[in-house]
């Protein structure tokens, strides 16, 4: 009774807060699942039946293996508990296969590692303080953190009904994040490493890391007013650094170097032919583009400016996923896309590079890496939000502007995932169930900018 | 109230989660010929919205009574018809008379899901919210605290219909309570007249209005009172019936349908008395019918008396609240064809005291839900129940940190336990009882469900079981000791009534085969319908 008693005591909100989240992830089993469903049970079943050098070749079903290698092992890994739920789930020829029990191991797996999620907000929550020392605890930073992070309403859509495997993902990525702050730097480098051979879209932040890392860890100690000292760069950390990510890069794409099938592989894991936007298309520049172009050509056609015959067939507003032409505005390539994307990155790089502002200067350039690549990268998808808002969480709680920034962008955001549960088959439960989510998160976020705003003081 | 957000935000909960709950098997789903409750309140919508009201009752070639009849008062029929003309109005085929028995369809189901949505959001959610508000003497977070845990309820998720009945009710003790009497007796009388269950509730109603007007002095404002709440009664009564009363034989009817004496003392394994002394004395082959009747009507009468006399003479909220425990639970206990669900009566009033004594509420709310599970199961609700139940497992843990309230004086035992000392000196250690009768329940409890789920009873020895548990499990019905409600002579008695009315004991009954119907009643091709 006394253990009882301790474990649901004053400071277990954090337990309940994660259980509670786990218990709403297994209501949510029933619910639909895309074809992302079978993408995860095909990549289980290529892993399990065949040898690692059919991996990347393997094309019985469409929905070819296009994740780094460490993904791929971690399907493996999973394959070895999955043949004790059903055996036939592991057949590549099986396609489409989804039994009770697959999708019961399927989504208990995502569940079950959100646990490596969960240990990595307990970490972030460490490196946030508040700045008066509250006793409510509605109030603390701490828990406003926990609750954003924990029951983030765009991570439960995407990865419990829509279905993927993000959670453990961003746990890595936060746990990294927050080895940073910590200043545990090379632990917070190989973290990183590491995340990248799970799933390349993490490509998208790595400047920020690559910067700050070379700045503020290779360069040990800095001038009084701020300034790049020279001659404190250390070759050792350098050359550590570097080790590391050599070593984990070594070991991810080691045996596919050594079958000598890496273009194979980057062809999969970079596929350009895929188009400029996904078939449905993400919030970004691009989209207004189109938007743009299609009205462009639609006037056209009326004031008869340009000549029906001449206008492609193949339009981006068909929903299909294909490389096509723009009828009026230049047309763009994957080139054009990376030179936008870097031109966007540059403002918060320099920054970074001359007046760094430790750990929570990296976190800002970190999330604006993350809206650059998502506003002007090629084939983005709605999912990559994602990857702005769980860290642009973190800073948040630490200061009023930033909070109203990150309601206005998590509510953005999370409105424009809605679309990947748009499918005919209970669309409209999951619309009220989604409404009913996204207002349950407006109001947190509301209450914790509200609160936020009574924490620090005005103009800081 | 400060914390609006807040409170905002356990609604949504308690929405979200009563959504993905619904998303599950409905009951009878798939399971012709009679399918379910479901297919019952499908059949209501049809019935009422395709025949003239002086049909609804009867039996006729247009309205099979075997095949889901009315059992209900007018109120579930107008109710009915309501979302019959909203069903019209989306696809007839819904509806459509005779050729729509065992429709079943994703639209229809969410139909169906809807309606008990809008009907909760719209009457029982806000009743919770204002009942949570309006508690004296505790912080807004706790206030905030109990709405989450009540909304959380599982019982109330689980069963899959609107509880309009539950939420007009709580509307009535609301008004009561606040000194709105007659806007709560008109509530309340809505409520009965929507589900005729609701008369377990309503000795609690009588008698707290009643000591109100007693207060007031018989002579004066009391009169006035007591004469304005009769008007209300029989206005509100008068007006949900007056399409019956056009002809006798129309009420009689109805009547019948709404009490049928015919069908038994108890039908169904049901965690009550009669079905727990069934076991070992066969009652119904005992005593002939009438007796039975009698018996149970005094048997219940005398549970209850204590509890309203007092109530009568001291009227308060806090012991109407308690009084409702008291006289739903008596009910349940000794009445006649008790069903399963009724325990939500019980439950209902146990969350309004949640506040009070969180420890025992706490407990009882997760035996009754553990009660239900036969049917939970046969509903295909293993998932949501085994979920919801931890959810509000932890919510109460962390809301009331019930296990660090378990002294004597915070579990409102200590009358009977200093009566018990005067006898025996060395009687301290009855808080450490509870605790421990607790946890021995909830392990027991997590065990049944286990093996209920992968295992069958010993075909060679049934009774085996029955007695292990019965022996093992009857403090599993946590002692729910009424201080408020009388002299402590008269709890001691209903402290062991309880004991003895176990769930689990009614869960060995039914996986034992007891048989439970009386073999004289022939019901051809009708399944023991629900009857809450």
């Amino acid at each position: 009774m006394a253990a009882l008693s301790v474990m649901t005591g004053g400071g277990s909100w954090f337990l309940a807060l994660a259980l509670g989240v786990t218990l709403l992830k297994c209501l949510l089993i029933p619910t639909y699942h895309s074809t992302d469903f079978e993408v995860h049970r095909n990549w289980l079943a290529i892993t399990h039946s065949l040898p690692i050098s059919q991996w990347y070749y393997e094309a019985t079903s469409e929905w070819t293996l296009d994740y780094p290698p460490f993904f791929a092992w971690f399907e493996y890994a999973l394959s070895h508990v999955a043949k004790y739920f059903d055996q036939e789930m592991l057949n590549v020829h099986n396609l489409n296969y989804s039994s009770s029990r697959t999708l019961l191991f399927q989504r208990f797996s995502v569940i079950f590692t959100d646990a490596l999620f969960v240990y990595a907000v307990h970490e972030c929550c460490k490196c946030v303080d508040g700045k008066k020392a509250c006793k409510e605890l509605t109030e603390k930073p701490k828990f406003i953190l926990s609750v954003l992070l924990l029951w983030n309403f765009g991570l439960l859509i995407v990865d419990h009904i829509h279905f993927q495997y993000n959670g453990f993902l961003f746990g890595l990525m936060l746990l990294s994040i927050a080895r940073l702050f910590q200043k545990r730097h090379m632990e917070g480098a190989f973290l990183f490493a590491v995340l990248l051979h799970f799933k390349h879209i993490y490509l998208y932040v790595a400047p920020a890391y690559g910067i700050y890392l070379l700045r503020s860890y290779c360069f040990t100690a800095n001038k009084p007013d701020g300034s790049i000292r020279w001659n404190s760069f250390s070759f050792v950390r350098l050359i550590s650094l570097g080790l590391t990510v050599f070593l984990v890069s070594a070991l991810s794409l080691g045996p596919f170097l050594a079958l000598n099938q890496l273009p194979q592989v980057f062809s999969r894991l970079f596929p350009f032919k895929r188009g400029l936007c996904h078939a449905y298309w993400a919030p970004n520049f691009w989209a207004v583009y189109n938007a743009l172009d299609k009205v462009l050509s639609v006037i056209g056609l009326q004031l008869k400016l340009l000549d029906p015959k001449k206008i492609p067939k193949a339009s981006m507003t068909s929903g299909l996923v294909q490389q096509f032409q723009h009828t009026v505005l230049p047309s763009v390539t994957p080139l054009v896309t990376l030179i936008c994307t870097l031109i966007a990155i540059l403002p918060s790089i320099f920054c970074l590079w001359f007046k760094p502002q430790g750990p929570r200067g990296f976190l800002r350039c970190l999330i604006l890496c993350a809206l650059s690549s998502f506003m002007f990268g090629w084939h983005v998808h709605e999912k990559a939000i994602l990857l702005a808002i769980l860290p642009m969480s973190l800073l948040s709680v630490g200061k009023a502007g930033d909070a109203s920034i990150f309601l206005i962008l998590s509510t953005t955001g999370h409105y424009s995932l809605f679309p990947l549960l748009f499918t005919a088959p209970g669309k409209k439960n999951l619309f009220l169930i989604g409404w009913k989510l996204s207002t349950s998160l407006a109001w947190a976020l509301w209450k914790s900018s509200v609160n936020l705003y009574s924490l620090s003081p005005p103009g800081s | 109230m400060e914390k609006w957000y807040l409170m905002t935000a356990v609604v949504l909960l308690g929405l979200t989660v009563r959504w993905t709950v619904s998303l599950n098997s409905y009951s009878g789903a798939g399971k012709p010929p009679m399918f379910g409750d479901y297919e019952a309140q499908r059949h209501w919508q049809e019935i009422t919205f395709n025949l003239p009201i002086k049909q609804w009752y009867f039996n006729s070639s247009d309205n099979n009574l075997q095949y889901w009849g009315l059992d209900y008062p007018p109120l579930t029929a107008y109710h009915s018809l309501l979302c019959a003309y909203v069903a019209q109005f989306i696809n007839p085929d819904w509806i459509a008379l005779h050729s729509s028995r065992g429709y079943e369809s994703q639209a229809h189901k969410l139909f169906m899901r809807a309606t008990v949505l809008i009907a909760d959001l719209l009457i029982y959610i806000p009743a919770v919210v204002l009942h949570c508000c309006c508690l004296k003497e505790i912080s807004t977070k706790k206030k905030i605290a109990n709405a989450l845990c009540i909304l959380l309820y599982p019982g109330l998720i689980l069963i899959d219909y609107g509880h309009f009945h539950l939420g007009l009710a709580l509307w009535g003790v609301l008004g009561v309570s606040c000194d709105w009497d007659l806007l709560g007796s008109l509530a309340f009388c809505l409520a009965v007249n929507y589900k005729q269950m609701e008369l377990y509730h309503s000795l609690p109603f009588f008698c707290f209005l009643l000591g109100k007007c007693f207060k007031k002095g018989l002579k004066g404002k009391g009169f006035v009172l007591f004469v304005k709440l009769a008007g209300t009664v029989v206005a509100s009564f008068t007006l949900c019936w007056l399409p019956f009363f056009t002809e006798r034989a129309q009420a009689l009817q109805v009547l019948r349908r709404l009490f049928p004496v015919d069908r038994g003392l108890f039908e169904d394994k049901v965690a009550n008395i009669w079905c727990s002394v069934s076991v070992f004395l066969k009652i119904k082959d005992i005593l002939p019918h009438h007796v039975q009747i009698i018996v149970s009507f005094c048997l219940t009468l005398l549970s209850l008396l204590p509890a309203c006399v007092k109530l009568t003479l001291q009227p308060s909220p806090k012991g109407f609240r308690f009084t409702l425990v008291s006289c739903a639970l008596s009910f349940f206990l000794f009445s006649f064809q008790v069903h399963e669900k009724s325990i939500l009566l019980v439950s209902l009033p146990v969350c309004l005291v949640l506040s009070e004594i969180p420890f025992m509420s706490t407990w009882f709310l997760l035996v009754s839900t553990f009660s239900m599970l036969p049917l939970l199961l046969k509903d295909d609700l293993l998932m949501p129940s085994v979920v919801t139940t931890m959810a509000f497992f932890i919510a109460c843990a962390t809301s009331f940190s019930i296990f660090e309230k378990t002294s004597e004086e915070e579990l409102r035992l200590k009358s009977f336990s200093v009566s018990v000392r005067k006898h025996l000196p060395r009687f301290t250690f009855l808080p450490r009882i509870i605790q421990h009768l607790f946890i021995i329940s909830v392990i027991t409890m997590v065990l049944l469900t286990l093996m209920t789920v992968t295992l069958d009873p010993p075909q060679k020895l049934p009774d085996l079981f029955s007695v292990l548990i019965s022996t093992e499990l009857t403090s599993a019905n946590p002692p729910l000791l009424l201080r408020k409600t009388g002299p402590e002579l008269t709890s001691v008695p209903i402290f062991l009534y309880f004991i003895c009315g176990t769930p689990t004991t009614a869960w060995c009954a039914k996986r034992c085969h007891v048989r439970t119907q009386d073999s004289n009643w022939q019901t051809p091709g009708r399944q023991s319908r629900t009857y809450t």
